[in-house]
């Protein structure tokens, strides 16, 4: 059923025009290509979540649980006494429209089921029509509706067509956060068994092996040792990192797309160097090998259950600290929630740099910190040696990552990396960067190959943004401090701006870093021939040698 | 659907506050009843809903930042798009209640062929909004003159302020009271807010009947209120009567009163009683938005939850009994090594001992 992706021409039309009937009364069309798959049996049976089954979205009959209704009713019920968000998005909103054409889903698909705000009435009428009186007696005329299967296939549909990124919330009011109700509403239709493969086998995957991509301990430390060789013939330096160590300094979380996949593995590298540089006393973690958290696509009591073994590994291997990769919804779920969830971790310590000093006093007790912040932070004291000029032939961009900007507030450190590592940064408009920025469409868990047209209808706006940077200033490298992204956007530059490479900020970090006994840099960190490079004779090289001869 | 309705039901509540006092006199249900019933019901709504709010919680913080956060010391914090302290949140809040800030931040979406996307700054919205909530408080601040006596001195000021745009030629000439702009320009938000719902097609096309009613039923009541005052111009000293008479709980019905001042009344009773069950708590609602009145320090302080509970997770020790010879292979630290996991597994098997021998027997190769 791999469905055939339209060209931009086709897809690039979209009528914003909401259609003569009501939206009550239309259904979604499930077609190829903007869909998701249902989640296995065995990933569902893996984790204990209910109604384990093999079925398809496009069969009529989707085997809910006998009491599906009941089911539905008590968790919305639940769900509204334990969430003040909840709650009060369900009875404030004004359908005012200001949130409608900020969601990169409608802008790119003209779905008005992809307004925020009509997206949460997907919801909402069933809360009226089903626990309010009003709507239960007045029905559609207090819009209000029942409870039906083709509620819940519309939900499906709809809610994983929005990738929980918060831009909505930004624009609205009253600060109604469309995410918070495609969380909760994902939990609830989770209660029935209706969730996606592409959310449930990384679960399954991570609760059992540590990793969403379910690598073993030995496979995960393999992977990182293939690239140990790459860096050693790309650049000449021979670096040995630790696992599992017991009391190391810190311990250093990332997703695990970073050790697996083009260009994560660059970004990897890049982290790799970097500790190497400033001779950084860390482990990594085969079982807390994934800093992502696909739960959080799942259910609060998931998220809860995967994100538990960084804080329990940090006890088990005596760390002082956590140090995190580059990645959006992780940092969302650090940020915002960890502590809160598997906290206090008492036996942490507020996380100093080893090198600089620097307090991280915003990591009080959490005690992680972000690596981009970190970085930063050793930049700003002059703790790295760095060559931008390596990044010269790169002009790159920044996608800021929903997840850092709209759930944490990360927007200058990252600039501050990027103009310190190459010469060329430029920014896109601030219509669509910082809070404003737009997300790539495949975050929360949608980045599957069967839902790419949506996918691509969704990172139009980005991709839309980066093109005017391309035509304008020449733009061809799209960096981005998020897994998830890393992933995603080379297809859809592809599609949309081909052109334009994809990069974690850690890559260009490395390529800038003039590292201890390196030797010619002729090759960047992907194997390929660095333009940038400057033959030895202009090299500073001398100046290497004059401070060896010193010591 | 939803517009003829609610356009129909207004008409309606016309009809039966003129029937009900043009016709039948029921001037004491109009004039004291209805409006103690509505006010009641007001209030009572109104603490019952905030507090059902209030005391639902909050187990996240998970304030939208929508600025720099506060993190290395160098780096400037955004204060108020993202909060780092309570004094912070408060300004937040203070913005976002009284001027509108997000809706302030609006754009709008400029789609063109190819496909082109771009964004232009769109404040309609945020102007209307303005111009109705800030009018609709004067407004409710004026009427308070009806309800006590003496009249205070920022009353007087405030109707100074308000009444600036005294036509003083035409209205001594005409004889017309003098213009209170406040009446003019909530009658202008809501029309333009109206406007708004039916032109923009997206508008329209998610709208409720919940959103056409308060919307008709307040133009309603701005048009019989400035009937009341420009055009029959009615007796203010009686008005004031009734009015003090409710609020000091010794309600009377002074003769006189024009019927179109119980159908304003009326409406506005209305409005008061269906205001607690309606979107109209927005009010209410804004106050305790989890992603505007919550400071962005969920790193440096934790937050409880109160309701959590323990959950099933895979501890590192199973995860270790899973993987533990592929770990010893690739030289990974094990918390137990193989001889010692095999004899706990012996020990515990014991009574199953066959199986455990092959199991031993295939290690061993
Ligand atoms: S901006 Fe807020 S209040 Fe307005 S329609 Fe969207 S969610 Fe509702
Ligand atoms: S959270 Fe993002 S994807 Fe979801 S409705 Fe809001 S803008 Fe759209």
């Amino acid at each position: 059923m791999a469905a055939k992706t339209p060209s931009p021409t086709v897809v690039g039309q979209i009528d914003h025009h909401p259609p003569a009937k009501g939206w009550m009364d239309t259904k979604p069309e499930f077609k190829p290509g903007n869909f998701l798959y249902a989640a296995k049996a065995s990933a569902l049976e893996t984790v204990g979540l209910p109604n384990p089954r093999d079925w398809s979205p496009t069969d009529d009959d989707w085997k809910l649980p006998a009491d599906w209704k009941g089911i539905v009713r008590e968790g919305m019920a639940e769900r509204l006494q334990r969430f003040r968000s909840f709650k009060l998005f369900m009875d404030i909103c004004v359908r005012c429209g200001a949130c409608a054409d900020k969601c990169h889903f409608f802008i790119g698909s003209g779905d008005p089921k992809n307004m925020p705000v009509l997206r949460a009435e997907l919801i909402r009428s069933i809360y009226r029509g089903e626990m309010k009186t009003a709507g239960k007696i007045l029905g559609k005329l207090a819009g209000g509706r029942k409870l039906t299967e083709d509620v819940i296939k519309e939900w499906f549909y709809y809610f994983f067509q929005c990738t929980e990124c918060r831009r909505c919330s930004v624009f609205c009011p009253y600060g109604i956060d469309t995410a918070e109700i495609t969380i909760i509403a994902r939990e609830i239709i989770n209660l029935l068994g209706c969730n996606i493969d592409w959310i449930a086998s990384p679960v399954a995957n991570c609760f059992m092996t540590g990793n969403h991509l379910g690598l073993k301990p030995h496979t995960f430390k393999e992977n990182i040792e293939y690239l140990l060789d790459d860096i050693e013939e790309y650049v000449g330096v021979r670096i040995e990192p630790s696992f599992n160590r017991k009391g190391a300094e810190i311990l250093f979380v990332t997703p695990s797309g970073d050790v697996f996949a083009e260009p994560g593995i660059f970004t990897l590298m890049g982290y790799l160097m970097l500790f190497e540089h400033i001779g950084l006393d860390y482990t990594w973690s085969t079982y807390a090998s994934e800093g992502g958290n696909f739960g959080f696509f799942t259910s609060h009591e998931m998220m809860k259950r995967l994100n538990a073994k960084m804080y329990a590994e940090s006890k088990r291997l005596g760390v002082k600290w956590i140090l995190g990769g580059e990645c959006g919804h992780m940092w969302r779920v650090v940020h915002q929630y960890m502590d809160t969830l598997n906290g206090p971790a008492d036996w942490l310590e507020m996380p100093v740099s080893p090198l600089t000093g620097t307090r991280f006093e915003n990591a009080a007790s959490t005690k992680m910190v972000h690596i981009t912040e970190f970085t930063a932070d050793l930049i700003k004291n002059n703790k790295l040696k760095l060559d931008p000029s390596q990044n010269d032939h790169i002009i790159p961009t920044f996608h800021d990552s929903c997840n850092t900007s709209r759930g944490m507030g990360m927007l200058e450190e990252p600039r501050y990396v990027l103009n310190n590592v190459c010469n060329n940064f430029v920014d896109m408009a601030p219509q669509v960067t910082r809070e404003n920025t737009f997300c790539c469409g495949s975050g929360s868990g949608l980045n599957a190959g069967e839902y790419l047209e949506m996918r691509f209808r969704g990172g139009l706006p980005r991709a839309n943004a980066v093109k005017r940077v391309h035509e304008d200033h020449g733009v061809n490298m799209l960096s981005c401090v998020c897994a998830i992204d890393r992933a995603v956007f080379p297809a859809l530059m592809d599609y949309w701006v081909p052109g334009v490479g994809v990069c974690g900020l850690s890559e260009l970090v490395a390529n800038a870093l003039v590292m201890e006994g390196q030797g010619e840099r002729e090759y960047n960190l992907r194997g390929e021939e660095n333009p940038s490079y400057k033959p030895p004779a202009e090299e500073e090289a001398p100046a290497e040698a004059g401070e060896e001869g010193e010591e | 659907m939803g517009f003829l309705f609610s356009l129909v039901a207004v008409l309606v509540l016309v009809g039966i506050a003129l029937v009900g006092v043009g016709g039948l006199g029921l001037k004491v249900l109009f004039g004291v009843i209805i409006p103690y019933a509505a006010v009641l019901t007001f209030f009572a709504g109104l603490v019952y809903r905030v507090v059902d709010w209030a005391r639902s919680p909050v187990p996240f913080r998970i304030p939208t930042t929508c600025g720099q956060e506060k993190s290395l010391p160098w780096i400037k914090p955004n204060k108020i798009d993202n909060p780092c302290s309570t004094g912070a949140v408060v300004l937040r809040m203070v913005f976002e209640v009284l001027t509108f800030r997000s809706l302030f931040r609006n754009m709008k979406l400029d789609y063109r062929e190819g496909p082109k996307i771009r964004y232009s700054s769109e404040k309609f919205l945020w102007l209307f909004a303005m111009m109705f909530h800030w009018a609709f408080l004067v407004v409710i601040l004026r009427h308070l003159r009806f309800f006590t006596e003496p009249i205070a001195m920022w009353q007087q000021t405030l109707e100074h302020l308000d009444g600036f745009l005294e036509f003083n030629l035409a209205s001594y000439a005409i004889g017309l009271p003098t213009i209170q702009l406040s009446g003019l320009v909530l009658l202008g938000g809501v029309s333009l807010l109206l406007l708004r719902r039916i032109v923009v097609p997206s508008v329209r096309y998610i709208s409720l009947a919940a959103d056409w009613f308060p919307l008709f039923l307040i133009t309603g009541i701005c048009l019989t209120g400035i009937v009341s005052r420009y055009v029959v111009r009615l007796d203010v000293i009686n008005v004031k009567e009734l009015a003090m008479g409710l609020a000091t709980l010794h309600p009377v019905v002074p003769e006189g009163i024009s019927v179109w001042f119980y159908i304003h009344l009326f409406l506005v009773c209305v409005l008061f009683a269906y205001f607690p069950f309606s979107k109209l708590m927005h009010l209410g609602g804004v106050f305790l938005s989890p992603t505007r009145n919550l400071v962005n320090n969920s790193r440096a302080v934790r937050h409880v939850n109160p309701w959590s509970y323990p959950v099933k997770t895979h501890d590192y020790h199973e995860y270790e009994d899973d993987f533990r010879e592929e770990m010893v292979e690739a030289g990974l630290p094990v918390e137990k090594s193989l001889e010692e996991a095999q004899a706990e597994k012996d020990a515990a098997q014991a009574p199953a001992a066959p199986e455990t021998q092959e199991t031993e027997e295939k290690r061993e190769e």
